[in-house]
C-alpha cells in the first residue's frame, strides 16, 4: 500500500485546541490521546521512515530563539514526512538582533500564512504570550527550564512501548530537576497517567517543595535505585546556573551518575532513558548509556512520531481547524 | 476671599480624633475649620459641595511614586502621573528620584518644582539620591539637596548595597531629621529573578526571589538604623517576615517606619501562571500567608501607611518576554479602591485607620505640612464615595501607562473629588 494513499480520516481527531503549551494544563484522555495519535503515525509510516501527505499545503515554522539541533530537526523531519513546508528562522540571523519584539516577529510570520508555529525560548510562558498574540496554532518545543512537552511525551511514549501501561510504574527522574524543562512536563504526564514519581539529585537542584505535588523526593540515588523501574537520566544544564549548585562535576558523578555498579543493584527490567544531549560520564556512564535496557535510541525515533501526531492535532485535526476558526472570531487579545 | 463649603461629608481625620458628620469650611487654601453647626456659623461661601454620603478626609499622600520624568518621559510624566495621582485621589505625591538623570542634585529638584508648578496639578515632594548619580559609591550632596527641598532620600530601584554608606546616610541624616527610604533586596539572592521562589515559580520554571533576599537586607537596615539612631523608612514590604522584623524593632523603640503596597496585599504569585509582565514587580507578589501578614500588619499598624510604588512602563516594554520585561506596576488610581474592597469592607481595617494610612502618617514621615484639616492647615481634601462600585479600564486612565494587573476588576471605592490647597483639581465625571 503506497503510504500517500491514507485519508486524514485515518488518524484521531477529537483535539480541540490549536496549540501544545504544556502536559500540566492537559486532562489524562488528552495525553492519551497525543500518545495513540503518534502510535498511529509511527505504524502509518512504518517507524516513521514513510512519508505521509495530510498536511500537505501547510506550513509549519521553526521559530527557534535558542539553539537547537535535535529538536528542530526532530520537527522539520516530522513535519516533512506528513507532506508540510517547513520555515527554519534563527533568532540571531533575524530582526530580533534588530530590536524587534518577539511578538511581532511572530505576527509577521503569521501575517506570511504560516499554519503553525513551533517555538523554542529560554525564556518560561513565551509560547503561552505567543499564543495569545497568535490565531495559529503553537506549539511549546522548549520554553526555559519550564515545559518540554514533546519531549515528555516521546520519553512515556518510549516507555509505553515497552512496559504497556504507565499505572503502578516507578519512575525516577535524576539531575538537574531545578532546570529541567523535560523533568517537568514528564513529572505532569506521569502522574496524570498514574505513574509514581521520584525525583532525585541534590538539595540545590532538587527542591523539596515538590513534595507538595505528590511527587516523592530523594536525595540518595543508590536508595532509590532499587525501587525504580524506569529511570530518565536528566542532562546538567550548566548554561541555566548563576552558581554551580554542587562542588564539582567529579563529586556530583559520584553521587548521582547511573553507572554499572549501580545498575547491577536495579531490577532486572529497569529501563533507561536520557534526552540527549547527554554528558557521558556525568550523568550516566558510556557503558549504562550503550547497554541493553537503554532507550535512548528509540526515544529519538519516537521523537517523530510523537511531533507527527502533536503537528497532525494541532494544525492538520478538524478540532485544530475548529479551534483556530473560533478563536479567529473571538478577536485578538487586546 | 474665596470660600469653599464642603457639606455634610462623613469627615475622617485622624490628626485630630475626628469621625463624624460635619462641614468643612476652606478660605483662600486653608482650612477654616471643621464644624457640626453647619452653614448657619460657618456663613455663606462662594462654593458650596454637597458630600453627603462622602468620606472627608485630608487629602491622600503617596510616599512613592515614580514620575519617570526626567529621562523617560515615554512612560510617565510629571504632568501626567500628577493627572493620575488626583483621579486616584492623591493631593500630594512623593516622586522617587530613579530618573535620569537621578535626582542628586539642586538643579534637577529645581527642575521638578517648575515642571509640578506648571502641571499645576498635586504637589509633588522630591525625594533626592542617597548616593551621588545613584552608583552606591558615595553620599550625594545631602545637606544641598535638603535646602533645595528634598523632604527624603532614597537610592530605590535598587538597595543602597554598601553597609557603610547605609549607616553614613542614616547618621548623616539625623542633622536633618529626614528618613532613608530604603529598597531592600540582597542582590546575589535574587539574582535573574522574575517573581517570588516558591512552588509555582517552581512549577513555571521561573527564576524566583526569595523572601530571604528581602528580609535580610531589612535586618541589616535596622540594625544600622539602631546604631545610628537615624529614621529608616521601610518601602514596599512584601513578606510576613519582613512585617515581622519591624514590628520587632518597633518593640525595641527603633527609629523605623514601613508602608505596604496595595498590590502587595491584593495579588500573589499564583498570579503569573499566565506570565503576564503586569504582575512582574519587586518585590514580587508573595504568598497568601504574605498578604496575611501585610494585612495584619496595616491593622495594628507595625506598616505605617500604604503606599502604591506606582511604576509606570510604556506599553512595549511590558510586551517582552517576561525575563525581559522590566518590574513595576501602576497604583495611582487604583489604591482608593484597592484599599476599601480589600481592607475596609473586608472589616480588616476602619476608615480611620485608612486615612491615617494614607495620609496623615505618610505626611508626617515625609515631614510635609499637610495630611490633616485642623485649622489653618493647607485645605488639601480628598472626597471619596465609599460605596461607587466600578470597573478599573485602563483605557481611562490619566497615567501614561497601562501596565496594571487590575483591567476588568471592579472594585468599590474611589476619589470623587480632589482639593488642592482649596481648589477643586479633579471631579469624577458623573457616569
Amino acid at each position: 500500500m503506497p503510504a500517500t494513499s491514507f485519508e486524514p480520516d485515518a488518524f484521531p481527531d477529537g483535539w480541540g485546541h490549536r496549540n501544545l503549551l504544556d502536559l500540566e494544563r492537559l486532562s489524562t484522555a488528552e495525553i492519551r490521546l497525543l500518545l495513540d495519535t503518534a502510535a498511529r503515525f509511527k505504524e502509518a509510516t512504518e517507524g516513521c521512515r514513510r512519508k505521509l501527505s495530510v498536511l500537505t499545503g501547510r506550513t509549519i515554522v521553526n521559530l527557534f530563539f535558542e539553539n537547537s539541533t535535535r529538536t528542530r530537526t526532530s520537527f522539520s523531519l516530522a513535519a516533512r514526512r506528513l507532506g508540510a513546508d517547513v520555515v527554519d528562522f534563527a533568532a540571531s540571523s533575524s530582526s530580533l538582533s534588530k530590536g524587534e519584539s518577539f511578538i511581532d516577529t511572530a505576527k509577521n510570520l503569521e501575517a506570511m500564512g504560516v499554519d503553525a508555529v513551533v517555538v523554542r525560548h529560554a525564556t518560561p510562558g513565551t509560547p503561552h504570550l505567543l499564543a495569545n498574540h497568535l490565531s495559529v496554532g503553537v506549539i511549546n518545543a522548549g520554553d526555559g527550564p519550564h515545559e518540554h512537552p514533546t519531549q515528555g511525551l516521546l520519553d512515556i511514549f518510549s516507555i509505553r512501548e515497552h512496559r504497556g501501561d504507565l499505572a503502578g510504574a516507578t519512575v525516577g527522574l535524576v539531575g538537574d530537576i531545578a532546570h529541567s524543562r523535560t523533568a517537568r512536563s514528564n513529572m505532569w504526564g506521569l502522574m496524570k497517567l498514574g505513574a509514581k514519581v521520584i525525583l532525585c539529585g541534590p538539595p540545590t537542584l532538587v527542591s523539596q517543595r515538590w513534595r507538595e505535588l505528590g511527587v516523592e523526593v530523594s536525595h540518595d540515588l543508590d536508595a532509590i535505585v532499587p525501587r525504580c523501574d524506569v529511570l530518565n537520566l536528566l542532562r546538567i544544564q550548566f548554561e541555566r546556573q548563576n552558581t554551580r549548585p554542587f562542588p564539582s562535576v567529579r563529586e556530583y558523578a559520584h553521587l548521582y551518575a547511573m553507572t554499572k555498579e549501580r545498575l547491577k543493584r536495579a531490577k532486572r527490567d529497569l529501563l533507561i532513558l536520557a534526552p540527549g544531549p547527554i554528558n557521558r560520564g556525568v550523568e550516566v556512564t558510556a557503558e549504562v548509556a550503550d547497554c541493553p535496557q537503554s532507550l535512548i535510541l528509540d526515544q529519538v525515533t519516537n521523537g517523530l512520531a510523537v511531533r507527527m501526531g502533536v503537528l497532525w492535532l494541532t494544525c492538520g485535526s478538524r478540532g485544530s481547524q475548529a479551534a483556530i476558526t473560533a478563536h479567529g472570531q473571538q478577536g485578538r487579545v487586546v | 476671599m474665596a470660600t469653599l463649603l464642603i457639606r455634610g461629608g462623613r469627615v475622617v481625620d485622624p490628626s485630630q480624633g475626628l469621625d463624624g458628620v460635619h462641614d468643612v469650611l476652606v478660605r483662600d487654601g486653608l482650612v477654616v475649620g471643621v464644624g457640626s453647626e453647619g452653614a448657619q456659623t460657618i456663613g455663606k461661601a462662594d462654593e458650596t459641595i454637597d458630600a453627603t454620603g462622602l468620606v472627608v478626609c485630608p487629602g491622600l499622600v503617596d510616599m512613592h511614586v515614580h514620575l519617570r520624568e526626567p529621562g523617560r518621559e515615554e512612560d510617565e510624566t510629571i504632568e501626567t502621573g500628577t493627572r493620575a495621582a488626583l483621579a486616584g485621589g492623591f493631593t500630594s505625591v512623593a516622586c522617587i528620584p530613579n530618573t535620569e538623570p537621578p535626582i542628586d542634585t539642586q538643579s534637577t529638584v529645581e527642575f521638578i518644582h517648575q515642571k509640578a508648578a506648571r502641571a499645576d496639578t498635586c504637589n509633588v515632594f522630591v525625594v533626592g539620591c542617597v548616593s551621588r548619580d545613584r552608583a552606591g559609591k558615595e553620599l550625594a550632596d545631602i545637606g544641598q539637596l535638603v535646602e533645595a527641598g528634598a523632604v527624603a532620600f532614597s537610592d530605590d530601584g535598587a538597595p543602597v548595597y554598601d553597609a557603610e554608606l547605609m549607616r553614613r546616610a542614616l547618621e548623616y541624616c539625623r542633622m536633618f531629621d529626614k528618613p532613608i527610604l530604603a529598597h531592600e533586596e540582597v542582590l546575589e539572592l535574587s539574582h535573574g529573578g522574575v517573581m517570588h521562589e516558591g512552588l509555582v515559580s517552581l512549577v513555571l520554571g521561573l527564576t524566583g526571589m526569595p523572601a530571604a533576599a528581602e528580609e535580610v537586607m531589612i535586618g541589616r537596615d535596622i540594625a544600622l538604623a539602631e546604631v545610628t539612631g537615624g529614621r529608616l523608612h521601610v518601602m514596599h514590604v512584601s513578606t510576613a517576615g519582613g512585617v515581622a522584623l519591624v514590628r520587632a524593632a518597633k518593640a525595641r523603640g527603633a527609629r523605623v517606619t514601613a508602608e505596604a503596597c496595595p498590590h502587595h496585599f491584593t495579588l500573589t504569585d499564583e498570579c503569573l501562571r499566565g506570565f503576564d509582565s503586569n504582575f512582574k514587580m519587586s518585590p514580587p507578589l508573595r504568598t497568601a500567608d504574605d498578604v496575611e501578614a501585610i494585612m495584619a500588619g496595616l491593622a495594628d499598624g507595625t506598616l505605617d501607611c500604604i503606599a502604591t510604588d506606582h511604576a509606570p512602563h510604556a506599553r512595549e516594554k511590558k510586551m517582552l518576554e517576561l525575563d525581559r520585561a522590566p518590574m513595576g506596576i501602576l497604583g495611582l488610581e487604583t489604591a482608593v479602591g484597592l484599599s476599601v474592597t480589600r481592607l475596609v469592607n473586608t472589616g480588616r481595617i476602619g476608615w480611620p485607620r485608612l486615612i491615617e494610612a494614607m495620609s496623615t502618617l505618610p505626611a508626617r514621615i515625609l515631614g510635609v505640612n499637610r495630611g490633616t484639616l485642623r485649622p489653618g492647615a493647607i485645605a488639601d481634601i480628598t472626597l471619596i464615595d465609599p460605596n461607587l462600585v466600578w470597573q478599573v479600564d485602563v483605557r481611562k486612565f490619566c497615567s501614561k501607562s497601562v501596565n496594571s494587573p487590575f483591567h476588568g476588576w471592579t472594585l468599590t471605592g474611589r476619589a470623587v473629588a480632589t482639593i488642592v490647597a482649596g481648589r477643586v483639581k479633579y471631579r469624577l465625571a458623573a457616569s
